[in-house]
């Protein structure tokens, strides 16, 4: 198979008052069609920027990413985003926010009615047909990110960028969510990048676990082929050898070969202490 | 052993529903006997604050004069509209009896040109400030806008804003006056020059509160929904429409109520100082009169100044819950 998305040799300086900032150094990454990609790493590491830079949102200093032999230059829906909290308009009915995309999208290729089947498709997928009507205020937040998902599948992408999806949800949520991700992934076998800070939900979900290295000039450390048969049964899998074998590597990676050093940055200790914890 | 059963449970449904009467009764006595001891306590101390005050036009007028002005005002208005009516019946009676005479003759209709009333006043000033501050809104929200987009335009501009932001109406008026009269010239205006001025003025004043909320507003929306609309490529039209606009709406809204409230006070003072038609004219006609009546006139006139000020902010305000998508927040 011939590489979908080709991220190669990124540089990503940010501006700071004492001079640039280098986030990320000579990442590179080749990502097949259909292939489900996990981005781990402590955070600060620049997961994020790696997204930001796919999706066009932000602009690498150096190198490029081509997707399906073109450049991307700027956000596009065929690199459609879920954000980690959610960002559906408060304003606009869980519908209506799928509408937004679906008639930016589909503007001139679909009837009225292709689309209205279209964006009811999508919400049903994600199983929040039953509340289709409901502002964004009135629904729980799992169910919020459920929509997110259901905006992002119906533009039909290219290519699926999930930024920490699950991450703001309780545990119980979240293993509902990565049940409902694999059934839809089984359906429509899109290409993702997911970020995620969860070692089971990368190892559960992912074709590819891409580690990367700390901060600042981090770049790609590992990359871990996960070779788990499918459909995956999180039950049968917490005794599956394999399984244990894969999660014990990245564990090991985290803690071992890239254990985060507290003292380099003050400012980020707080936060980077409450991510290990969540890392475990 | 049921009747008792059935007892209680009766007692006890009563027992809840009074409780329930008790708090009722307990939230209508703060929404409404509060404000009516508070303003009670007021006009006793007005009356006797009042008593004690002797000015060259004799005592301050209290409660009870003012509503007597009240009453007094209103009769005024009632009679200058039977003159009118009179005035016009008269009109058509005399074209009709030169209509007999001379068939060819061009009938000419003549407006009433009697003393304006208070409530004509009133109707004058409420006019005026919705004009004035229709203007604004309409320059105001649209830059706010696009100042917030750009924060190039915003650092450009807001110099300018925050230096004319406090300046006074009185400073302005003059050369409102001196603008309009010079380049408002048509030998048949539709609207009096003086209507012009107060409505500029008014403008002037109440543009800056609604600009530096709406770019506020604007400025501040999620970068998360942004980025929404990067991903979706909106054009820039949409973007306003399906995200900026909703978005910022309660800051737009925050700026109108300020900006109303200004636009407010600032036409009682223009009106007082140009002569232009309206309450502050009314004000000021009656302070130069100097009549024994003349303070509880201008006492009137003030109560009925705050509660259409109030009243245009409550508008306001039932405009921003009937357009807000947060019914909560506003």
């Amino acid at each position: 198979m011939s590489t979908f998305l080709d991220i190669s040799n990124i540089d990503m300086d940010f501006p700071t008052p004492k001079g640039p900032f280098k986030a990320l150094k000579e990442v590179n990454l080749k990502i097949n069609k259909g292939e489900f990609v996990s981005l781990i790493g402590h955070s600060g590491c620049g997961k994020s920027t790696v997204l930001n830079i796919v999706a066009g949102l932000y602009q690498a200093t150096k190198g490029g990413v081509i997707l399906n032999s073109t450049e991307v230059a700027e956000p596009g829906p065929e690199r459609a985003v879920v954000f980690q909290n959610h960002s559906l308009l408060p304003w606009l009915t869980s519908y209506q926010n799928v509408e937004l995309a679906v008639k930016q999208v589909f503007k001139n290729k679909k009837s009225k009615a292709e689309m209205k089947d279209w964006i009811e498709y999508n919400l049903k997928l994600v199983h929040m047909d039953h509340a289709m009507h409901k502002l964004p205020s009135e629904i729980s937040g799992g169910m919020k990110q459920r929509v997110g998902i259901a905006r992002a599948l119906a533009m039909e992408p290219e290519v699926l960028l999930m930024d920490e999806p699950f991450g703001a949800l309780d545990a119980l949520t979240r293993a509902h969510m990565q049940d409902s991700l694999m059934e839809i992934q089984n359906e429509l076998n899109n290409t993702v990048i997911m970020i995620t800070h969860d070692v089971d939900e990368a190892v559960l979900l992912s074709d590819k676990i891409v580690m990367m290295t700390n901060g600042p000039a981090a770049t790609v450390g590992e990359i871990l082929d996960v070779n788990l048969p499918r459909p995956r049964e999180r039950l049968a899998l917490a005794e599956d050898k394999d399984y244990n074998h894969l999660r014990a590597e990245v564990l090991k990676f985290l803690y071992e070969k890239q254990r985060k050093v507290e003292n380099i940055n003050i400012s980020n200790s707080s936060i980077s202490n409450d991510e290990t914890a969540n890392v475990g | 052993m049921t009747t008792i059963t059935r007892l209680t449970d009766r007692l006890m449904l009563d027992k809840s529903k009074l409780t329930s009467l008790v708090s009722w009764m307990a939230q209508a006595s703060k929404a409404l006997l509060l404000p009516v001891i508070g303003i009670t306590v007021f006009l006793v101390i007005w009356s006797i604050a009042a008593n004690s005050i002797n000015t060259s036009l004799g005592k301050f007028p209290g409660p009870v004069a003012v509503a007597e002005q009240f009453g007094a005002l209103y009769q005024e208005h009632n009679a200058e509209r039977v003159k009118a009516e009179a005035f016009y019946e008269r009109q058509d009676k005399r074209n009709a009896a030169r209509l007999e005479v001379d068939p060819s003759y061009v009938v000419k209709v003549r407006a009433y040109t009697g003393k304006e009333t208070f409530v004509d006043q009133i109707f004058t000033s409420l006019v005026t400030v919705m004009s004035g501050f229709i203007l604004a809104a309409a320059i105001a929200i649209p830059m706010g806008i696009w100042m917030g987009l750009s924060p190039t335009l915003n650092a450009a501009l807001n110099p300018i804003v925050q230096i004319f932001k406090p300046v006074s109406p009185l400073a302005w008026l003059p050369l409102v006056t001196m603008v309009v009269s010079a380049l408002y010239v048509s030998p048949d205006p539709m609207v009096s020059k003086s209507f012009i001025n107060s409505l500029l003025t008014v403008t002037l004043c109440s543009l800056w509160p609604m600009m530096i909320n709406t770019s506020l507003g604007v400025a501040n929306i999620d970068s998360d929904l942004v980025n929404v609309s990067r991903v979706l490529r909106l054009s820039p039209l949409t973007h306003i429409q399906k995200i900026v606009l909703p978005a910022s709406i309660p800051l737009i809204f925050t700026g109108m109520r300020l900006s109303l409230g200004v636009a407010w006070m600032v036409l009682i003072a223009a009106e007082m100082l140009a002569q232009n038609p309206g309450l502050g004219k009314f004000v000021w006609d009656e302070f130069q009169n100097g009549s024994s009546e003349s303070l509880a006139r201008i006492m009137a006139a003030v109560v009925v100044i705050g509660l259409i000020g109030f009243l245009l902010d409550r508008g306001v305000l039932a405009l921003q819950r009937w357009f807000s998508w947060d019914k909560s927040k506003s």
